[in-house]
């Protein structure tokens, strides 16, 4: 597995056709789960010719409430139809009381957080008989009662579950000018043994503040800057499967094709430089 | 330590619903990006689960529906495919859309559209097996309704008349006759299928669902319409896919 692009209804038709080397699919496990009907049996088409990848956006496992049993309940069913390459999720939540927001949200790295995340990973990595990827998430705002910092935390966890990483360098790059950190010392202290996975994607800047925040919209292409900070990235750690994600103002399969090989061309250049197979 | 978890949640999620709450989290200007995903990721999925009410009542009113109604009933699962399962019941009682009756109708037949999208997959009843039984076996049979299919009957409004056309996004070419009809929904293999159906074929598919024999399905619909063509309907609900045969022969035959 090379660089892979998310998959895009309109798209169907080019992802089942596309023969580029090491090309993989990826989508958000929700919108398949599903009793039967059409989506499913497009995805099992899209399984038939690619390696697949299902990325979880909702089980909320930075939640306080224990996991929605009937939602891990269907993922497993959907996990064992399509035998994904890779499965994540996000170090984030989304669910509170029986409510469910379509939003990954921050929370205080707090010792408490940390147990009931390690239960909930132990939880779905258990139901689903696999071990998962935690993807680091965007951050927008400044909280208090942290007791961790970001990679820290994520160490820990890898520790404690045995879950492996997916590293987003856009939401890296995007919380690093939000919150006021560098980017590159983040991914230099990143510890690349547990990343299974890499996301690129597209920001903006929000519309009433301007370039003192950036909103991680997926919906424009990815920014040079995210590139100089992936090609440092692979060279330090090696090739990893590199998603493209695009969810706004969706091209054509062909430009987002061409992003994708960009993302290839680093990953050879990488392999052949430390003679790792790509 | 500002407190566990648990207490940083109930007051974010608050604060994410009524601009009145909080204090240090809603004081910085970044948890608008917060307010702004989760209620634009709301209506979105609306706007995407109910298009043929968007298309009747314009994009900025259907969004300002949807956002009264996301603050009323937030989602309750994670799949926003699924969201608004009580948004038809929201618009009857909802007081600007009180000129429009048909609303409510009209995203009923929406969600019955997802509904059918994503049921179970059956085989429908072979028909040749069906042809090459005695009227006695037949009369005996019991017939399911498809897991996909979906059908609902409005009493005094043409709920499918006005449905339809908007649901393919074409203006209707016929005169809608004001009065009440039923809309059955199918999904054989891939695609939802949909055409009218009258109450004693509304009344037909309540009985298979109840499972009764397919003799007492027909006097159900006999009861609600004497001159009820009952060979035609049957016909009708297998071309459309709408029936399977139970699994077992028993259950097949009483």
């Amino acid at each position: 597995m090379l660089s892979g692009l998310g998959l895009k209804p309109e798209h169907h038709d080019a992802a089942l056709a596309c023969a580029a080397e090491g090309m993989w699919f990826e989508v958000h496990a929700e919108n398949y789960l599903v009793a039967g009907g059409p989506r499913l049996r497009l995805l099992e088409a899209i399984r038939a010719v690619h390696p697949l990848s299902l990325h979880g956006v909702s089980l909320s496992l930075a939640g306080d409430t224990p996991l929605d049993a009937a939602h891990l309940k269907r993922l497993t069913a959907l996990v064992r139809r399509v035998e994904p390459a890779l499965v994540s999720e996000h170090l984030a939540w989304s669910t509170w009381n029986g409510i469910n927001v379509p939003d990954l949200l921050p929370f205080p790295r707090s010792n408490d957080a940390l147990r009931h995340i390690v239960s909930n990973i132990d939880q779905m990595q258990s139901a689903l008989g696999r071990s998962v990827a935690i993807e680091n998430p965007s951050h927008y705002l400044r909280i208090d009662g942290h007791e961790w910092d970001e990679i820290g935390f994520l160490k820990e966890l890898v520790r404690r579950t045995g879950c492996g990483l997916l590293l987003d360098v856009n939401n890296v790059y995007v919380s690093s000018r939000n919150l006021g950190f560098d980017a590159s010392t983040y991914l230099d202290e990143f510890p690349g043994d547990s990343v299974t996975e890499i996301h690129l994607a597209g920001h903006t800047v929000d519309p009433a503040l301007g370039e003192s925040l950036l909103i991680d919209s997926h919906d424009a292409p990815i920014a040079p800057e995210v590139w100089g900070l992936y090609r440092h990235l692979v060279e330090r750690i090696g090739t990893r499967p590199t998603l493209i994600e695009r969810d706004g103002n969706v091209p054509a399969f062909d430009a987002l094709l061409s992003e994708c090989q960009w993302a290839t061309t680093e990953l050879r250049r990488v392999a052949e430089l430390v003679g790792q197979p790509s | 330590m500002t407190g566990s978890l648990a207490d940083f949640q109930s007051r974010f999620v608050k604060s994410l619903f009524d601009k009145g709450v909080d204090s240090a989290l809603t004081a910085e200007p970044a948890f608008a990006v917060y307010r702004n995903t989760v209620m634009s990721g709301c209506v979105d999925a609306l706007q995407a689960n109910f298009p043929s009410v968007a298309r009747l009542v314009g994009i900025d009113w259907f969004r300002a529906a949807a956002a009264t109604y996301v603050r009323a009933q937030p989602p309750r699962d994670g799949r926003m495919l699924m969201y608004g399962e009580t948004f038809a019941s929201f618009l009857a009682d909802f007081e600007p859309a009180c000129d429009l009756r048909y609303l409510a109708g009209v995203a009923r037949l929406d969600r019955l559209w997802i509904e059918a999208h994503t049921a179970q997959d059956a085989a429908v009843v072979d028909d040749g097996w069906l042809a090459s039984l005695s009227p006695e076996d037949l009369g005996a049979l019991r017939l399911r309704p498809h897991p996909a299919a979906r059908w609902c009957l409005f009493d005094d409004l043409p709920i499918y008349s006005i449905w339809a056309p908007n649901r393919l996004g074409i203006e209707s070419v016929d005169e809608i006759v004001w009065q009440g009809e039923g809309a059955l929904l199918t999904r054989p293999i891939d695609a939802v299928e949909w055409q009218t159906l009258d109450s004693p074929g509304c009344a037909f598919l309540d009985a298979c669902a109840q499972g009764r024999l397919l003799a007492d399905a027909a006097g159900a619909s006999l009861d609600v319409y004497p001159d009820a063509d009952i060979a035609a309907l049957l016909s009708r609900l297998l071309s459309a896919g709408a029936l399977i045969c139970p699994t077992s022969n028993e259950e097949r035959l009483a």
